[in-house]
């Protein structure tokens, strides 16, 4: 795939707070990109200096090779759908799509015949003369993505989308939104700080905290491989311990060593880390290394959430089997299940 | 609940002492003739065909125009500026729009009276010309120092209405306009001017109707014989004392002031029809 934008040490700070410390990022042409974070943590700020409506302090923005800094949000090749859909009020859904094109002086007939797809596309059809402030939030929803869409943009900003909806509604958007994605085959920018929207829509993830990106990844090794104490926390509910890395493949915490498949860290290197709550399994006594009592038990649809006390921490594990109320039980997991993190955190 | 509305009472009171019981007595004047009491009085309505009598339709006209006047140029000053101020920073904006509301606390009667010393023979201007040794203008007694005074006084309130609607308009909005690829001219008349259009109606009934029913401005600006329908009704009640004719021209002007009040907000309603019902294509 070819590289369409890089951001090159971006830093922006705002009266004396410095929001953005610095981020270096690559994206590609037709990726599903989504920024994940907590509030606060500049997210929206990077895709304002992308859509060109602030510009940065320090650093570099190239779109297509070409340094964008300089060009007027009008100039750039991106569209954006906003945290609050910014719909024109003093126009209808067929007046707000045509928008961009009007501006673009494209004749009457093809807007017709664009609009007309759009609104199939976002499945709107027969909504042309509403109103949109009479519109259900989803459906506004629907409206600014076919406003943005209708220009045919090589990428598209999405900043929290779906925020403003409930849960259901939400998980439909979020599948029509992907398969809008692979229908028009662009570039999709995508904010959100739901760790399990960003899970299931993209091709990477950007996990930022406070300015800062923490870890770059597909879905699958933000998950499985989280680079620090941070994502581990922020990607699904897990344990998160201290341990010290002996050598390669050796760790030890809670007073047991391990084998694990981590290495290159300095010997003796204090490091964090991750087992999740569904690599863990529940074994007799004698077989696990870790033992202690189950303190609670919670049915969870499909699993049960079950916590067990040992002498050093409460573990939280994920199983489909149920378990017994203050039963003494053993905790088993396998070398890969380790997750060893350095301290250091940065990515 | 109840004690609330009891507290309520004094304030109905008052205002039925104060509002309707003197607008009662005006309907009551307008249509009898004079010379009567409470007891023994006779209807007519001879006070409302007098006012058909060219002159006074001239008086009626003349206010109409200059009202219309000001109005249309209190537009076409004060948008701009309220735009000017909408689009500086937060404590510019606090400081410009304190710097206009200041002079609406000082009296109308004491400004108004201060353009006279601008404007008169050996005002101000005149003084200045002089100096220059250019001739002097005949400003006062003119449209020209009446329409003046009346921008002067009535301005603000369009500014102000004009302001608070741009203040309060998403700055997502104009984002989203430059996003679509419009320009910032294209971004005002497109988004911009057409969401403020409540603000200009606003203002439009802010300065129109004081402007129309304004007796100060052009008693100091225009002189002893400069009529318009406010002096029209002083000079009734005041100095003549026909108290029936100064009624009914109270209610005809009421009428007015009604029947354009109900325009403006009929355009109002319209322009957001047409704006939530336009055609395809
Ligand atoms: N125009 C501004 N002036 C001053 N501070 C700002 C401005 N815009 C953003 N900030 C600050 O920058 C920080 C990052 O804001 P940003 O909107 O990028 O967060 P975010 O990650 O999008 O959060 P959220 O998930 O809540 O939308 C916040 O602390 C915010 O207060
Ligand atoms: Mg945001």
């Amino acid at each position: 795939m070819k590289k369409l934008i890089e951001f090159k040490n971006i830093v922006k700070g705002f009266d004396d707070t410095i929001v953005l410390k610095g981020i270096n990022l690559t994206i590609h042409e037709n990726e599903f990109v989504t920024l994940l974070g907590p509030s606060g943590c500049g997210k929206t700020t990077l895709l304002r200096i992308l859509g060109g409506f602030i510009e940065q302090n320090n650093g570099e923005v190239y779109f297509d090779g070409i340094e964008i800094s300089k060009l007027p949000p009008y100039k750039r090749e991106i569209n954006t759908v906003f945290q609050r859909y910014a719909l024109f009020p003093h126009m209808n859904v067929y007046d707000n799509i045509a928008f961009g094109l009007r501006i673009k002086k494209t004749s009457e007939e093809i807007i017709k015949q664009k609009v007309e797809k759009m609104l199939r596309l976002v499945g709107l059809v027969g909504f042309e003369k509403r109103a949109v402030t009479l519109l259900s939030g989803g459906q506004q929803q629907r409206v600014a993505i076919a406003r943005a869409l209708v220009n045919e943009p090589m990428v598209l900003l999405l900043d929290e989308p779906l925020g403003a909806l409930d849960l259901k509604l939400r998980k439909e958007m979020q599948i029509e939104l992907k398969k809008i994605q692979k229908e028009v085959g662009i570039t999709f920018i995508y904010v959100t700080h739901d760790q399990e929207e960003a899970l299931t829509m993209s091709d990477k993830i950007v996990v930022m905290n406070e300015g800062e990106i923490q870890q770059i990844g597909t879905p699958t090794d933000i998950y499985n491989e989280p680079e620090n104490r941070f994502v581990a926390d922020f990607i699904g509910e897990s344990n998160i311990l201290e341990g010290i890395m002996h050598d390669d493949y050796v760790v030890s915490f809670d007073g047991i060593t391990f084998d694990c498949v981590d290495y290159g860290f300095h010997d003796n290197e204090d490091v964090d880390i991750v087992i999740r709550p569904e690599d863990i399994d529940i074994v007799s006594v004698e077989q696990g290394k870790i033992h202690g009592q189950v303190i609670s038990s919670l049915f969870k649809g499909v699993h049960f959430e079950v916590f067990v006390k040992s002498a050093h921490r409460e573990w939280m594990i994920h199983t489909t089997d149920p378990v017994v109320i203050n039963d003494q039980v053993g905790l088993s997991f396998y070398p890969e299940d380790i997750h060893v993190m350095s301290k250091l955190g940065a990515y | 609940m109840k004690l609330y509305r009891s507290f309520v009472q004094p304030y109905l009171f008052w205002m039925g002492v104060f509002i309707v019981v003197p607008m009662l007595l005006i309907l009551f004047y307008a249509f009898t003739t004079s010379g009567n009491n409470i007891i023994s009085f006779r209807f007519t309505l001879d006070n409302f065909i007098r006012f058909g009598e060219p002159i006074f339709l001239r008086v009626l006209l003349r206010s109409l125009s200059i009202a219309l006047t000001t109005t249309i140029i209190s537009i076409l000053i004060g948008y701009p500026v309220a735009y000017l101020i909408s689009q500086s920073n937060e404590r510019m904006q606090t400081l410009l729009i304190l710097l206009i509301t200041i002079p609406m606390w000082i009296n109308m009667l004491v400004r108004t009276y201060a353009w006279i010393g601008i404007l008169s023979e050996n005002g101000l201007i005149n003084s200045f010309l002089a100096w220059l040794g250019l001739p002097t203008l005949n400003l006062m007694y003119t449209d020209f120092a009446v329409i003046l005074g009346m921008v002067y006084n009535f301005l603000p309130f369009m500014i102000l209405s004009i302001y608070t609607v741009l203040a309060k308009l998403d700055k997502a909005l104009i984002q989203a306009s430059y996003d679509l690829g419009a320009n910032k001219f294209q971004t005002f008349t497109k988004i911009i001017l057409p969401l403020s259009v409540p603000g200009i109606i606003s203002g439009i009934t802010l300065v129109f109707l004081p402007a129309v029913s304004t007796f100060v401005i052009p008693k100091f600006l225009g002189g002893g014989n400069y009529v318009l329908i406010g002096n029209l009704i002083e000079t009734q009640f005041i100095t003549v004392g026909q108290w029936n004719f100064g009624s009914a021209i109270s209610m005809i002007m009421a009428s007015v002031i009604m029947l354009s009040m109900f325009i403006t907000k009929r355009f109002d309603q319209d322009i957001e029809e047409i704006q939530s019902r336009k055609e395809v294509g």
